[in-house]
């Protein structure tokens, strides 16, 4: 009998670790990187920021906003359906959450290493799309539907480009597992010193990486493809209607899906969790640490850009996918397999 | 069948009437606008106003001194409050013929032109922020900010004034003042290239600016459109050169005028980068008027005791930041105004709005009324 | 062909200027005081809110006229001869108890009307500006200096000195009047007086004439 309950238990540990460590990281990343964009925000604005909540530079505003939020009193609308208005920040953010299984941490872990990694983290980022037409439409509120038909439309276009950039990738390594992807990028070999990193071995994965870029920032809502939830536009797009702590879910969905992207770019493209110096300051604590830095440095590219450009039209937005990125990307795919091929 | 539906439900569902309405993060202040739209375009326009009403021509005539109405000036368009005083106070004296000091007048000529810059970098601030660019609003900011302690230092007031009196100013002028201005003008000059740099040639801006609301010349002109928004369509028409008042003519400036770099002629872009460019004339204008500005005399000698016109009518235009701000004063040689009519450029621009936005999308329409720069404080009186 | 390619370099190179713009704004230092530990001096002019010196007030209501909203309230009493108020510091003297002085600040606009007529400067502005308050009856600034029973006992005085003088100008007309009569009565007296002396005159003076015809015939 304890060998049945043995049997159950151990793994039933196993997958409540795995699952808690990358949600131990979604929430700690969401707290940092939300007080991160007001600090980057204000210095580049030429101001200051959150100041005074904790003591030094207001380190503990996100805390204090979420307690806030917390006690918020719960709205629903009069005529909205109940169960998909409850139920779609919550499918928002289990879709971001779901993906973080497959990303490599570090060199000794990874949340579950199946063979078909990307494969599976793109098909569950596109139930984004649909908590976000849920959101918009059990709203029962016009400027809330338009933003959710919008969003919804900008982020079904954005899938190509993403997935054609990803496939270049995935054409030089030769593996959809995100982990033999990352080992395949250790070592430092190109012209003598640079790592092995997939950026550096093709020039066409520059171009590629550059799209990839585009794309996820649009995949994510980020500025400059922001209109479904402009303030100055629509009040507030899918998310007008929410408040207190769905809204929170919202916005760490937002968060995490950043960070998700982010991750994913710096394994295809700048090597994961390998360091850039061999095998100085390698190992596998080392290795986590470079992927997040790694991938914070994309987070705070996405945030610099946010303070920078003013946003685009909507339709401009489609013309920018369907006529410039998703063509070039399947141009430089071709491109990047003719290299793979002379090389 | 649409006719069955409608006859049926009583409901058309062909269009949309939406309000983008009196609280909304882009109208510049309480405006309502009911916009009829097909889809995402917009049919039809209209702008229902008077939410900021109150009263300012009926208060000139009931009250017991001309010179008691100068805060109410300020008080229509807040933005640019030193311009609105100076259009009065001249109108004033030309009906008193009165002789202003040459101190007084160079002074004057330099605040207005401050405050003029003050008021674009506002209006380009806003638009910014309008389409979604949030640092530019801030560094304009900055700098509007040291324009204002220069008329805190000068006025005593940040926004406004009460400064110009008939025949002269309320107060003496501070000693640090010219080189205060002159110190600001030494370090508005690269940020003008800055903001060029982060804002007006950024290509999702164009983008979002470029063929928007083209207002072609003529109906521009049949409109009677006035200032940038006159000047983005082509037409060189500047006040200060073509009818000049005060001091003016002394003075060497250009008048930037759209030439339809990026996009059409008579564009939103247009309209946003002649601003820019009038910055800069400033800029001009208050170099040359520090260098000949007389150091000695009076401000407040030339300020007659009472001020009870002959009996007669005057009409008295001056270029503000928005466009022709026109003064219509009758005295009737009682110790108030008979009348006092208040000719406001962002009324005139709000009522061709229809004209130009139509087969716009909801987004041009926050860009069409941010590059038109309206102020409801003068839409409303 | 040529036009995407260049329309897509201008927009990376805008793009990318932009982005060297904040990059460089975010290490340069921010303009922010951070209120209420920093705060900004403000200029001595500043137009923040109305002070008045009641000492050189003299009462003459210059200020109260020129405000556009009304919103200073004046009551002055004319002093009684035996009090002697002084002069202000400027030299006018003062003739006025000051017995209501309120400023509704709630109302002021702030225009600074008010400070140039004064003709002993003794209101002004200062640059005070940190005076909220939770109850909007606050906002009535009262100047005067007078206690209740002060500007009771002021107002009595003041009352009583009017009456005091009303009475005697009574008693001035009216003796100006008795007078009047008197003079009017003697007048007519000797009017009378005069009118008998004559007719007496001329009776004497008939016989006298006789006399002296006769002395030149001989």
């Amino acid at each position: 009998m304890f060998e049945t309950i043995g049997n159950i238990l151990a793994p039933l540990t196993a997958i409540l670790i795995h699952a808690a460590i990358p949600l131990t990281i979604i929430l700690v990343y969401a707290l940092v990187a939300i007080w991160g964009e007001r600090k980057i925000a204000g210095f580049i604005q030429d101001r200051l920021g959150p100041m005074r909540v904790g003591g030094f530079h207001g380190w503990a505003q996100s805390i204090a906003d979420l307690l806030k939020l917390i006690q918020k009193e719960d709205i629903v609308p009069t005529d909205a359906s109940r169960f998909l208005f409850k139920f779609a920040p919550f499918m928002m953010f289990a879709a971001s959450y779901a993906a973080f299984a497959v990303i490599p941490f570090s060199p000794e872990y990874i949340g579950s290493n199946i063979n078909v990694g990307v494969f599976y983290l793109l098909a569950i980022t596109s139930i984004l799309t649909l908590s976000v037409i849920m959101a918009g439409w059990a709203s029962n509120n016009k400027w809330s539907l338009l933003g959710g038909m919008r969003s919804a439309a900008q982020m079904v276009s954005y899938e190509v480009p993403t997935i054609a950039t990803v496939l270049t990738v995935i054409v030089v390594a030769g593996s959809l597992n995100l982990m033999t992807v990352t080992e395949m990028q250790n070592g430092n070999d190109i012209l003598g010193f640079l790592p092995n990193w997939f950026i550096f071995q093709n020039p066409f994965l520059i171009v590629a990486f550059i799209i990839f870029f585009i794309s996820i920032l649009a995949e994510s809502h980020r500025v400059p493809f922001d209109l479904p939830e402009s303030e100055s536009e629509l009040v507030g797009g899918y998310q007008t209607e929410y408040s207190g702590i769905r809204w929170a879910m919202f916005m760490l969905a937002e968060y995490a899906d950043m960070l998700l992207l982010s991750l994913l770019g710096a394994t295809l493209f700048f090597g994961g969790w390998n360091s850039p110096f061999g095998e100085f300051m390698a190992g596998p604590f080392w290795g986590f640490f470079w992927f997040m830095l790694k991938g914070l440095l994309l987070v705070f590219v996405m945030m610099w850009i946010r303070w920078t450009l003013p946003r685009y039209r909507v339709d401009q937005l489609m013309h920018i996918c369907w006529s410039i990125l998703i063509p070039l990307s399947f141009v430089n795919l071709i491109l990047v397999a003719l290299w793979e091929m002379i090389f | 069948m649409i006719e069955e539906q409608i006859l049926e439900t009583g409901k058309d569902t062909r269009e949309m009437v939406i309000n983008m309405g009196p609280q909304h993060p882009s109208t510049h202040g309480v405006l309502r606008l009911e916009l009829t739209l097909d889809g995402e375009m917009v049919k039809q326009c209209r702008p229902n106003i008077g939410y900021l009403h109150r009263c300012f021509e009926k208060y000139a005539e009931s009250v017991e001194d001309y010179a008691k109405v100068i805060p109410y000036t300020d008080r229509m368009d807040y933005v640019s409050a030193m311009n609105q005083e100076h259009g009065y106070v001249i109108a004033l004296e030309k009906l008193l013929e009165v002789e202003v000091p040459e101190r007084v007048e160079y002074m004057r000529v330099i605040v207005a032109e401050l405050q003029r810059i003050a008021s674009h970098l506002l209006g380009i601030g806003t638009f910014g922020l309008d389409l979604g660019a949030f640092t530019p609003f801030l560094y304009c900011f900055t700098e509007r900010e040291k324009i204002l302690s220069i008329f805190e230092k000068a006025t005593g007031a940040r926004l406004l004034y009460n400064y110009m009196a008939v025949g002269g100013l309320m107060r003496e002028i501070p000693e640090d003042f010219k080189s205060d201005t002159a110190d600001f003008v030494k370090t508005f000059r690269p940020k003008i290239k800055e903001l060029n740099d982060l804002l007006s040639y950024n290509k999702i801006f164009i983008d979002r600016t470029a063929h928007i609301g083209v207002l072609p010349k003529d109906v521009a002109l049949n409109y009677a459109a006035s200032g940038p928004v006159l000047r983005g369509s082509g037409v060189e028409w500047d006040l200060r050169k073509d009818d000049p008042y005060s001091i003016y003519n002394r003075f060497d400036f250009e008048i930037p005028v759209g030439k339809g770099e990026v996009g059409t002629l008579g564009d939103c872009w247009d309209r946003y980068i002649v601003r820019v460019r009038e910055m800069e004339q400033s800029l001009r204008i208050i170099e040359q008027a520090l260098d000949g500005m007389p150091d000695e005399g009076d401000v407040k000698e030339g300020i007659p005791k009472r001020i009870r016109p002959k009996e007669g009518e005057i009409y008295m235009r001056t270029e503000t930041p928005r466009g022709e701000l026109g003064y219509y004063i009758i005295s009737d040689k009682g110790a108030s105004p008979y009348r006092v009519k208040a000719r406001a450029p962002s009324f005139v621009h709000l009522s061709m709005l229809p004209a130009i936005s139509k087969g716009a999308l909801i987004a041009d329409m926050v860009a069409i009324v941010g590059s038109i720069d309206i102020v409801l404080g003068e839409v409303d009186r | 062909m040529v036009n995407p390619i260049k329309e897509g370099w201008l927009t990376f190179k805008s793009i990318f200027t932009g982005m060297g713009i904040t990059m460089r704004h975010l290490f340069q230092p921010s303009v922010t005081l951070q209120y209420p530990d920093e705060r900004e001096e403000l200029p001595p002019g500043a137009r923040a809110q109305l002070y008045v010196n009641i000492d050189d007030c003299i009462g003459c209501n210059l200020c109260a006229r020129a405000c556009p909203v009304n919103c200073i309230d004046i009551e002055t009493v004319k002093a009684t001869d035996d009090v002697d108020l002084g002069k202000t510091s400027t030299g006018n003297p003062k003739r006025f108890w000051l017995t209501r002085f309120n400023i509704d600040m709630a109302k002021c606009m702030y225009c600074d009307l008010c400070v140039h007529p004064c003709p002993t400067d003794c209101i002004y502005m200062v640059p005070e500006y940190e005076y909220s308050e939770f109850d909007r009856s606050n906002f009535v600034f009262h100047f005067s200096n007078l206690s209740p029973e002060m500007v009771a006992d002021v107002k009595e005085k003041a009352e009583d000195e009017a009456e005091r003088k009303k009475k005697e100008k009574e008693e001035m007309m009216r003796k100006k009047a008795e007078e009047k009569k008197k003079k009017e009565l003697e007048e007519k007296k000797k009017a009378a007086e005069e009118k008998v002396k004559k007719e007496n005159e001329t009776n004497d003076k008939g016989p006298e004439n006789e006399n002296s015809e006769n002395d030149d015939k001989e």
